[in-house]
């Protein structure tokens, strides 16, 4: 099944549509409302927050459950810490937040904000008033070191608020994952607050960055131990890569022989090989888009190569 | 902070820009590379406290005028005359300027325990104003206070017994003036100065005066010389009125006080009307799609009655009272402070969308006389220097111009247009063959004095006032107009506005150069 987004995005002409700005004419700079600078604060109020939690239990999670079947792994190893904590994902689809949100238990789902680019999310009065009432999201400058977007992270987690941050700073541009940036790893040394590592496994399929149709399949939320911040940031950022990069080798193949290579430094990273571009499209695997080669068994992930205790 | 007036470089990026189109507006787009839009400076802030600022005038007059209250005494004859309903465009939200002025003024006339007042509304030859249009533009405090007795009164330029010869100027106007004016110990004119042609000595000139001091300055000469008439060094109509106004200061001492206006001319609601079209946001293109469509649908009564019933939230920016020539050079100051757009040369071709509401169908129709003024008398004269269009080039006027009359407020407009235009549309034949019989004929005068009519001479003047753009351009074209209508004026009919280009090709050579001229909001092109 697939959806067709490409009418949609049909621009409409002036006066149904935007006008087109005249190249002769000079824009004038943003208004300071949107972007990093737009005011969230009524999405976090109660009658908001009730409004936020129907929508997300009767439109998110049934649109969750039909389009990407996901399946969640590790809930017990941070069900017993005490919030607010920090999640952390690798970010490959539009899919990821409403997936994680909607696999949290809920005691964490309706008590989670997350960060989003604000250059993105926050462009437009209708994005960001949609964006903060569905996904409680609160904009963060993705690009440069901004001291607001510091600030108002840290504020949300001293009120309580767990943060779902993706620390690559993106979605993937090809389906692999990126270097973390440090945002994550400093707001919890800063905080005091421990990372939760997220894999997510699938998304990237079924909606890559810059795909015109969604596809549905299945998907895989792998929560890793939390990690406390006892060390610097620098070093957290290493610690929660490896995490993810542990998480994913596990969801993969399985916990063990995930344990067994990251003990010895084995863990494949999450940045795929470093080749040629179509090496590491190839690596990927068939193309959801090639229905006769999705359900076969060659369509399974050629890279990393398997160590044999799992083998197809 | 409002940004001032702009010129556009119309390129492709460009979107179709809003033309009025009477009862209604288009989107349009014009040719890329070749085209330009002049939009007009933002409406400028009000005055904080508009009334202490009207008492502020009063005390502090300009060019040597004493006080207000200095002037006033006991016994004294007070009269009061005001502009009439061509003022402001489209009428203002209550409280009006003239509301706020002549309550000042009758509070210090009150106070220094003059009894003799008298409030005249200076029509000119212009109709008489209905009860609710005088209540709107005094308060209902005023109109109680003085219709009852009737000492609210509107000029009729047509009452011998009501009239009063004070003079020949040496240029040989007659200056035949209102007698309760002529005889009163102080006048003060109260007056809302929209554009640059109104105000100073004119307001007295013309509206206080009798057809045989008018027709020395509305006549074709005068109007072929004023270039423009929105500048009164350049204007000869201004010139006449000037020398008329300085001899009647002879005989009446004269106390002016001009209020200006911002040209704030569409409510909230209606925003976008006002709005550079790339800046249009949701709820601007929503709002033009309703209304544009909405409006479409309507009867051509139930339109107009939608667009006359919306007041501007006009407001005021500036108050001068004193001696009439210094007061009014500190008005145009503060006009050109608003409405000055810098135009740099001219083009082939100048565009004009002309809305619903002129000066002279404020509550009625607009008949395709009115038609002719508006586009080659008032926007065509919204300039100084130069005109916006080259000689010989081509004026593109958007109405749909209407076979259609208001029989109480335009008897003679309905004749002239049938009997005269059917002969000719030249200026100077209509004024040599015509006039007369307009000016004197007694069913146009009764209709005038105890009717709503404008003067039987009025349509004539409304050709007058387009008698300079008639010999300046080259060739009038009128979009979506009716066809015989406009052929009926002289001019050539288009069904769009690309089929207009093409007319106006013929005249102007292949690639003409094009304004567009986006009024409203009022604006003034200061064309070098």
């Amino acid at each position: 099944m697939s959806i067709n987004f490409s009418a949609l995005k049909r621009p409409l002409k002036f006066p149904l549509g935007a006008p087109d700005w005249p190249a002769t004419v000079p824009r004038p700079p943003r208004r300071s409302d949107l972007g990093v600078g737009y005011d969230t604060g009524w999405a976090r109020r109660y009658p908001v927050r009730l409004a936020r939690a129907a929508y997300t239990e009767l439109v998110t999670r049934p649109f969750i459950a039909a389009v990407a079947q996901p399946s969640v792994e590790g809930l017990d190893r941070f069900e017993h810490v005490e919030g607010p904590v920090i999640f952390a994902a690798n970010h490959a689809s539009h899919l990821d937040t409403p997936l994680v949100l909607s696999v949290l238990p809920d005691r964490w789902r309706h008590h989670t904000v997350t960060m989003a680019a604000a250059d993105y999310f926050f462009d437009s009065h209708v994005k960001a008033v949609y964006f903060a009432f569905a996904l409680n999201a609160v904009p963060i400058e993705r690009t440069k070191v901004n001291r607001m977007s510091a600030d108002r992270a840290s504020a949300l987690v001293e009120d309580g608020w767990n943060l779902l941050i993706f620390p690559e700073g993106g979605r993937s541009p090809d389906g692999w994952g990126q270097e973390h940036r440090g945002g994550a790893a400093w707001l919890s040394a800063r905080t005091g607050r421990p990372l939760v590592p997220v894999h997510i496994k699938g998304t990237g399929r079924l909606w890559p960055r810059g795909a015109r149709r969604l596809y549905t399949g299945r998907t895989t939320v792998t929560f890793g131990a939390p990690i406390k911040p006892e060390r610097s940031a620098r070093e957290l950022v290493a610690q929660l890569q490896g995490a993810i990069a542990c998480l994913a080798d596990e969801a993969s193949t399985d916990w063990w022989s995930a344990r067994r290579r990251s003990a010895a430094s084995g863990t494949p990273a999450l940045t795929g090989p470093r080749a040629a571009p179509w090496r590491r499209a190839w690596a990927l695997g068939p193309s959801p888009k090639d229905s006769a080669r999705r359900s076969s068994p060659a369509a399974d992930r050629r890279w990393p190569p398997r160590d044999g205790r799992r083998a197809n | 902070m409002p940004r001032p007036g702009f010129v556009l470089e119309v390129d492709r990026s460009t979107p179709p820009v809003l033309i009025w189109h009477g009862e209604g507006f288009r989107l349009e787009r014009l040719p890329a590379a070749r085209s330009r839009v002049i939009y007009a400076p933002e409406p400028l802030a009000p005055l904080p406290d508009p009334d202490a600022a009207v008492a502020r005038a009063l005390d502090n007059p300009l060019g040597g005028s004493q006080p207000l209250r200095e002037l006033l005494r006991p016994g004294m004859r007070l009269t009061v005359a005001f502009d009439d309903l061509s003022l402001p465009l489209p009428p203002m939200r209550r409280p009006d300027n003239r509301q706020r002025v002549i309550e000042a003024v009758l509070e210090i006339a009150a106070s220094a325990g003059v009894d003799d007042v008298v409030l005249i509304a200076a029509l000119g030859l212009h109709r008489r104003m209905t009860e609710p249009e005088l209540r709107h533009a005094l308060g209902d405090r005023i109109f109680d206070a003085f219709s009852p007795s009737g000492k609210l009164l509107q000029h009729d330029a047509e009452d011998p017994a009501q009239l009063v010869m004070v003079g020949e100027t040496d240029h040989g106007e007659e200056v035949e003036v209102n007698r309760r004016v002529a005889e009163s110990d102080l006048l003060v004119y109260v007056n809302i100065n929209l554009v640059t042609m109104d105000g100073g000595h004119k307001s007295t000139s013309t509206g206080l005066m009798s057809y045989r001091s008018v027709r020395s300055h509305h006549n074709v000469r005068t109007l072929q010389h004023s270039r423009s008439l929105m500048d009164r060094p350049n204007s000869e109509l201004h010139t006449s009125t000037w020398r008329i106004g300085r001899l009647l200061a002879k005989h009446v001492k004269v106390f002016q006080v001009e209020t200006t206006l911002n040209n704030d001319a569409f409510p909230s609601e209606m925003a976008f009307l006002q709005k550079r079209e790339w800046e249009w946001g949701l709820r601007d293109r929503a709002t033009f799609l309703a209304a544009s469509r909405g409006l479409e649908l309507l009867p051509p009564g139930a339109k107009r009655s939608v667009l006359h019933s919306i007041n501007a939230p006009h407001q005021m920016t500036s108050v001068q009272a004193g001696e009439v020539e210094a007061v009014h050079e500190a008005t145009i100051a503060q006009l050109h402070r608003q409405q000055l757009v810098d135009v740099e040369g001219q083009s082939d071709i100048v565009i004009f969308g002309l809305p619903h509401v002129g000066p002279y169908n404020v509550n009625s129709i607009m008949n395709p006389l009115l038609v002719m003024c508006m586009g080659l008398g008032y926007f065509f004269n919204f300039y100084i220097g130069k005109p916006l269009v080259r000689p010989g080039g081509a004026v593109i006027i958007s109405h749909p111009t209407p076979w259609a009359f208001h029989p109480v407020h335009h008897p003679s407009y309905i004749d002239f247009f049938e009997e005269v235009l059917s002969v000719t549309t030249d200026p100077l034949q209509i004024e040599k063959g015509y006039e007369e019989r307009f000016a004197t004929d007694e069913w146009y005068r009764h209709l005038y004095r105890t009717s709503y009519a404008y003067h039987g001479v009025h349509p004539l003047y409304m050709w007058y006032w387009g008698a300079h753009a008639l010999e300046y351009a080259g060739s009038t074209i009128i979009v979506g107009g009716n066809r015989k209508a406009v052929r009926r004026m002289g001019f050539r009919p288009a069904t769009t506005l690309a089929d207009a280009l093409e007319i106006a090709e013929d005249q102007v050579g292949r690639d003409p150069t094009i304004t567009y001229f986006r009024c409203p909001p009022i604006m003034l092109a200061n064309v070098h």
